[in-house]
């Protein structure tokens, strides 16, 4: 079964959206924009069934049959209902009031014209393509009509929609290889510069259809830039073998840029999904996905990076569906099937779905990330890989914990490729984090961008000290040695990338080396500033005096050099009854004057030199004089048990006088 | 009048006896265990030596807690060790004079002072260290071996070692006995740190390591005190022997792309016919003492001492891959190292004072006082003897103290002991006063203590 788990990377939602199959009186439509599933039966007369996401997106309702339905949407806000039936027209129906179902029509212009498709651009806007162009209307649902708005004409063979960015992409001219891209915003289009698909491999004989079909062409956003995604079947050349996916990047200015190739090594029909950041290709005559990644190094041709696909080509996981079946007593009995795997039903949408409308099924894709680990032997590419993942985390953390595991262990210098890794994205994330606060400063508010550190995941101190340092220094099967050097690895590249150390990882460090008697390393380390200077590093120092009488001192010149621990040195001091000391460090620092006097006088009585004594009462009363011009002590710093005792000691006479 | 200096301090004899090994007459010469110079009779040997411990046995009558230590006469001084129960180790040096003609009379004048018990004291020490760590305890070797097993490693190493011994200057560093550490920035330091990790993880055998650069150590994994014994090693016998030898800067061995090459190991990884001899440590614990073999490896001014499990000696192979493994990358770090050094070279400047710090608790030791490259003195020995003494008197108390010395020649001395650590500066400026001086080497503890707690 584990084995079985390793051999897929790639996985099906196991809970599909169930619908109806298509029949004869049952179409199924599906919305990418609102990722809503109609089951329209006998052209709405039987019902109309909806499965969005969630409830608030699903419903059900009964129109009348008007006709064959061609095309079937909500707009955004879910409120109008748009119906496609004729090649010239669209119907749309208020849907915000359930009683009132009255349709209302809108024609494309010019007679001759042929609506391919419509898309919802916005709350209560719609565009037409029509195979003369563009024509972007605005429903005014009260008045039961639409407005014009605005009209491109351009001959067009097919579309593509995006929807997250409102991304609109038509093919134009005989071969279908000038591909124009449109933005909606604002109630307006923006036409972006038109590009030419290269056809390579077509005899130029043979260019008399269109040579690039829809279904090879798609938008997709991969680490937040729009790409438009090019199956190409034909082989480039002679040598190569196999088709190819080219990125085409979207620019402001001027025409996309052709910027990576997706090596298929394969031919036959491909279907691609876009998967946290990853292009995934189905194929359907080996019925297998495979994944790329274009972050991870490439090869380059000229200015196009050439990428393989990260791993070998593997079937996605089989899945087991729950059916109605032979009807007992009880009622229905259910009965598992296995559902078949790149079927000819499948149809593929983007980002990640998957709908076999025979089935009545429609998934969602995934990846599998913890199968992928066993399957990078290159560990640090593997990291590179996981870094770039969404929600991989743990997994990336798993790796490393296995990384340190007794027996399993990966040498030291992986790991410090790994560690740099994890601090360079750090690093960005803190440049950026300062930058902002520089502009929040400055009054320029700026959200955070998705794709600040370049869309990768931040393993921070925190993390790994949790969940893989600290665990590992507890485990007595791991040595320590090992420990410590993977601790001083950690933070020399922390170091590196200039990021500050927390300081529970040099409590690890230190409470590593003292458990193991390595108190001399640990010196070393002090005495090189690995270890940076605070006070509770100083304290913890502090408590180790007694095993090792040399930490006094360290933690003295630490608490020195931190310089705001004056207070904590003359207690160290007084603690050690180093009165004189600590008298002589208040005087150098001149803290003499705030200093308690009851204090210093109270750790020379317990001392029982009377000789201590009086200096330090002497001392004290020099500072009175100074201060006050008086020696006495003031009555709120409670020192009479001590001038009693000094009396007792050396005489009233001894006592200093105003002069 | 004429007066003649005679040669400074010279060693007049140096044994090592055990008084239990002959205890009836006629056995006598059996408690010899080791004597020097070598050329002396057996009779005076055991003459020498039963005089040695008639001393000891009077001096235990008063004093049975503190075995004797040292014997003054006009002529010679005889510094005395008990390292082990029973064993003895007896140095005998001769006092300094000088001669003068008088009315046709020669009259000699010892200078007793020049000789300071607190001073070869130490270098005893160091010497039975020094054998201890190389050879074993005499214990050890008798319990392992025999007596005679004993007599001729004393022999093998003392009639190097004495050699080597350079009495006249001998002085308070002898005493601290420190080491020497490199400055070095973080980054710099953490990366010589992985270095040494990933050296110890890739060659198990490796059970510790020691990183020098020149004559200053970076990085120790051995104890303290077995580092103390080996830096000593390193810095006065090992590298001033490669001096003679190496010609700076050569690439390793022959045709490789980098500078590194072994000082304790194969001459040329290449040559398989060359007979691998590498030295053993004895490292000593309370309870066990472990054995390894002492490989160094140089690149540039780099050095790495590797301790090596004590089993049998590494292959040829094995060196051979510790010579691809460190070659490149201790090149690498070493001329990182050099440029930083360079960079720091040019601050500092000359100096109107001297001095020596040592701090007990790591053993870092920095003076100005002796010259690096000439190992020479700058200051007069007498000044020099002045800060021995001063120690001494610092050693003997335990609290934080300060003394300010005035010589005949216009030299202020200063010493000054706070917590662990010790301070002495020498100052040559006419007229002034104790305040002043005392001024002037207070706001030098300000400038140069700033991170350390050093109480003035």
């Amino acid at each position: 079964m584990a084995d079985e788990e390793l051999r897929h990377y790639i996985q099906l939602s196991p809970k599909p959206t169930r619908f109806e199959p298509t029949s004869k009186a049952v179409n199924v439509f599906y919305d990418e924009v609102r990722k809503q599933i109609f089951t329209v039966k006998a052209n709405g007369s039987g019902g109309v069934t909806v499965k969005g996401p969630d409830e608030s997106t699903s419903t059900s309702f009964i129109m009348e049959d008007k006709g064959q339905v061609i095309s079937i949407k909500f707009s955004p806000d879910l409120k109008i209902l748009a119906i496609q039936r004729s090649q010239r027209s669209v119907e749309f129906v208020n849907f915000f009031k359930k009683e009132d179902l009255v349709e209302y029509s809108q024609i494309c212009k010019g007679k001759t014209h042929k609506i391919i498709g419509f898309n919802w651009t916005n709350k209560n806007e719609v565009v037409f393509v029509t195979d003369h162009g563009l024509e972007l209307y605005q429903v005014l649902p009260e008045k039961k009509t639409l407005k014009s708005v605005k009209n491109i004409s351009l001959n067009i063979n097919w579309f593509v929609f995006m929807a997250d960015s409102f991304l609109l992409i038509t093919s134009s001219t005989p071969f279908g290889n000038v591909l124009t891209p449109f933005q909606f915003r604002m109630g307006t289009i923006f036409k972006l510069p038109k590009f030419d698909v290269d056809l390579p491999g077509i005899p130029k004989q043979a260019l008399t259809k269109p040579c690039l079909l829809e279904r090879d062409v798609t938008i997709a956003n991969i680490y937040g830039i729009l790409y438009v995604v090019v199956l190409q079947h034909q082989p480039r050349g002679p040598i190569s073998k196999g088709a190819e996916i080219v990125l085409y990047q979207l620019q402001k200015e001027s025409p996309a840029k052709k910027t990576d190739i997706l090596k298929l090594n394969m031919t036959g029909r491909f279907a691609v999904n876009v998967l946290d950041n990853l292009v995934v290709v189905h194929h359907q005559a080996s019925k297998t996905s495979m994944i790329f990644d274009i972050k991870l190094t490439a090869g380059s041709l000229g200015a196009v990076n050439q990428h393989e696909p990260v791993l070998a080509p593997l079937p996605i996981r089989p899945v087991k569906l729950k059916v109605s079946g032979i009807p007992t007593a009880q009622g229905l009995e259910m009965r598992e099937i296995k559902v078949e795997l790149y079927s000819p039903n499948w149809a593929v949408f983007q980002p990640n779905i998957v709908i076999d409308a025979k089935l009545g099924c429609l998934w969602t894709v995934h990846l599998k990330l913890e199968a992928l680990v066993a399957m990078i032997p290159d560990k640090v590419r593997l990291i590179d890989f996981l870094l770039y993942r969404r929600d991989s985390k743990k997994v990336i953390l798993s790796v490393i914990q296995s990384a340190l595991a007794p027996g399993q262990q990966m040498n030291l210098e992986t790991i410090a490729r790994i560690f740099d890794k994890f601090n360079q994205v750090c690093k960005s994330h803190l440049d950026y984090e300062q930058q902002s606060n520089v502009q929040a400063v400055e009054g320029a508010t700026r959200p955070m961008p998705v794709f600040f550190n370049g869309g990768r995941i931040l393993i921070q101190q925190p993390d790994l000290y949790t969940h893989v340092l600290s665990p590992c220094a507890e485990n007595k099967d791991i040595p320590y040695k090992f420990i410590v050097a993977v601790l001083v690895e950690y933070i020399r590249s922390l170091n590196q990338y200039q990021i500050p150390v927390q300081h529970f990882l040099y409590e690890l460090v230190i409470n590593t080396l003292v458990h193991h008697n390595c108190f001399y390393q640990l010196h070393q380390f002090l005495q090189y500033h690995v270890l940076s200077d605070s006070k509770p590093i100083a304290c913890l120092l502090l408590s180790l005096e007694s095993c090792y009488p040399p930490a006094h001192q360290l933690a003295l010149d630490m608490l020195k050099r931190v310089s705001t621990a004056n207070e904590e040195i003359v207690e160290v001091l007084l603690s050690k009854n180093q009165l004189l000391a600590a008298l002589r460090f208040l005087r150098s620092v001149g803290g003499a004057d705030n200093a308690s006097a009851r204090k210093f006088l109270e750790a020379a009585q317990n001392v029982g030199e009377p000789m201590l004594f009086y200096t330090v009462f002497k001392f004290f009363e020099q500072r009175n004089l100074r201060l006050r011009g008086n020696p006495q002590f003031m009555s709120g710093e409670h020192c009479e048990k001590y001038v009693k005792h000094f009396e007792s000691l050396f005489g009233f006479d001894a006592l200093g006088q105003v002069s | 009048m004429m007066t003649t200096q005679a040669p400074g301090v010279v060693l007049h004899n140096f044994y090592i006896y055990n008084p239990t090994y002959g205890p009836k007459e006629g056995q006598e010469h059996k408690k010899v265990l080791f004597f020097y110079p070598p050329s002396v009779n057996l009779d005076h040997q055991i003459r020498t030596i039963g005089l040695s411990e008639a001393v000891v046995q009077f001096a235990d009558e008063f004093s049975p807690s503190k075995p004797c230590e040292s014997v003054h006469t006009q002529k010679t001084r005889q510094i005395y060790l008990n390292p082990e129960p029973d064993f003895w180790i007896v140095m005998t040096i001769q006092i300094p004079a000088t001669f003068k003609t008088e009315d046709g009379k020669t009259v000699a004048e010892y200078h007793e002072e020049d000789v300071q018990d607190i001073v070869y004291q130490a270098v005893l020490e160091q010497a039975y260290t020094m054998f201890k760590f190389f050879m074993g305890s005499f214990v050890d070797i008798i319990n392992k071996f025999s007596v005679e097993e004993l007599k001729n490693r004393l022999s093998h190493f003392f009639s190097k070692y004495l050699s080597t011994l350079r009495l006249n200057q001998s002085d308070i560093l002898d005493i601290q006995n420190g080491i020497q550490f490199l400055p070095l920035d973080k980054n710099t330091y953490l990366r010589i740190q992985c270095f040494i990790n990933l050296v110890e993880a890739s060659f198990q055998q490796i059970k510790y390591t020691a990183f020098l650069y020149n004559d200053q150590l970076v990085w120790s994994g051995l104890e303290q005190d077995d580092m103390r014994t080996l830096y000593k090693y390193l810095t006065t016998s090992l590298f001033p022997s490669l001096l003679d030898t190496e010609e700076s800067s050569s690439k390793g061995t022959h045709g490789s792309s980098h500078f590194g090459k072994f000082v304790k190991g194969p001459k040329d990884v290449k040559d398989t016919n060359s007979f691998i001899q590498i030295p053993s440590i004895y490292i000593h614990s309370a309870t066990k003492t472990d054995v390894y073999h002492l490989v160094v490896y140089r690149a540039l001014s780099a050095t790495v001492c590797l301790m090596v499990d004590g089993g049998a000696v590494p292959s040829r192979d094995w060196f051979h891959k510790i010579d691809s493994f460190l070659g490149p990358q201790l090149s690498r770090l070493a001329s990182d190292i050099a440029e930083q050094y360079a960079n720091r070279k040019l601050s500092g400047g000359s100096q109107d004072y001297k001095f020596v710090y040592f701090n007990h608790m790591n053993l870092a030791q920095k003076t100005t006082v002796h010259s690096k490259k000439t190992a020479a003195v700058t200051i007069s020995p007498e000044i020099l003897r002045l800060i021995a003494d001063i120690n001494a008197d610092f050693s003997k108390w335990d609290e934080d103290g300060e003394a300010l010395m005035r010589t005949w020649t216009d030299w202020w001395v200063v010493g000054k002991k706070s917590d662990q650590r010790e301070f002495y500066v020498a100052i040559n400026q006419k007229n002034a006063n104790l305040i002043e001086i005392n001024e002037e080497v207070k706001k030098m503890c300000a400038s140069h203590f700033t991170n350390i707690f050093f109480l003035d």
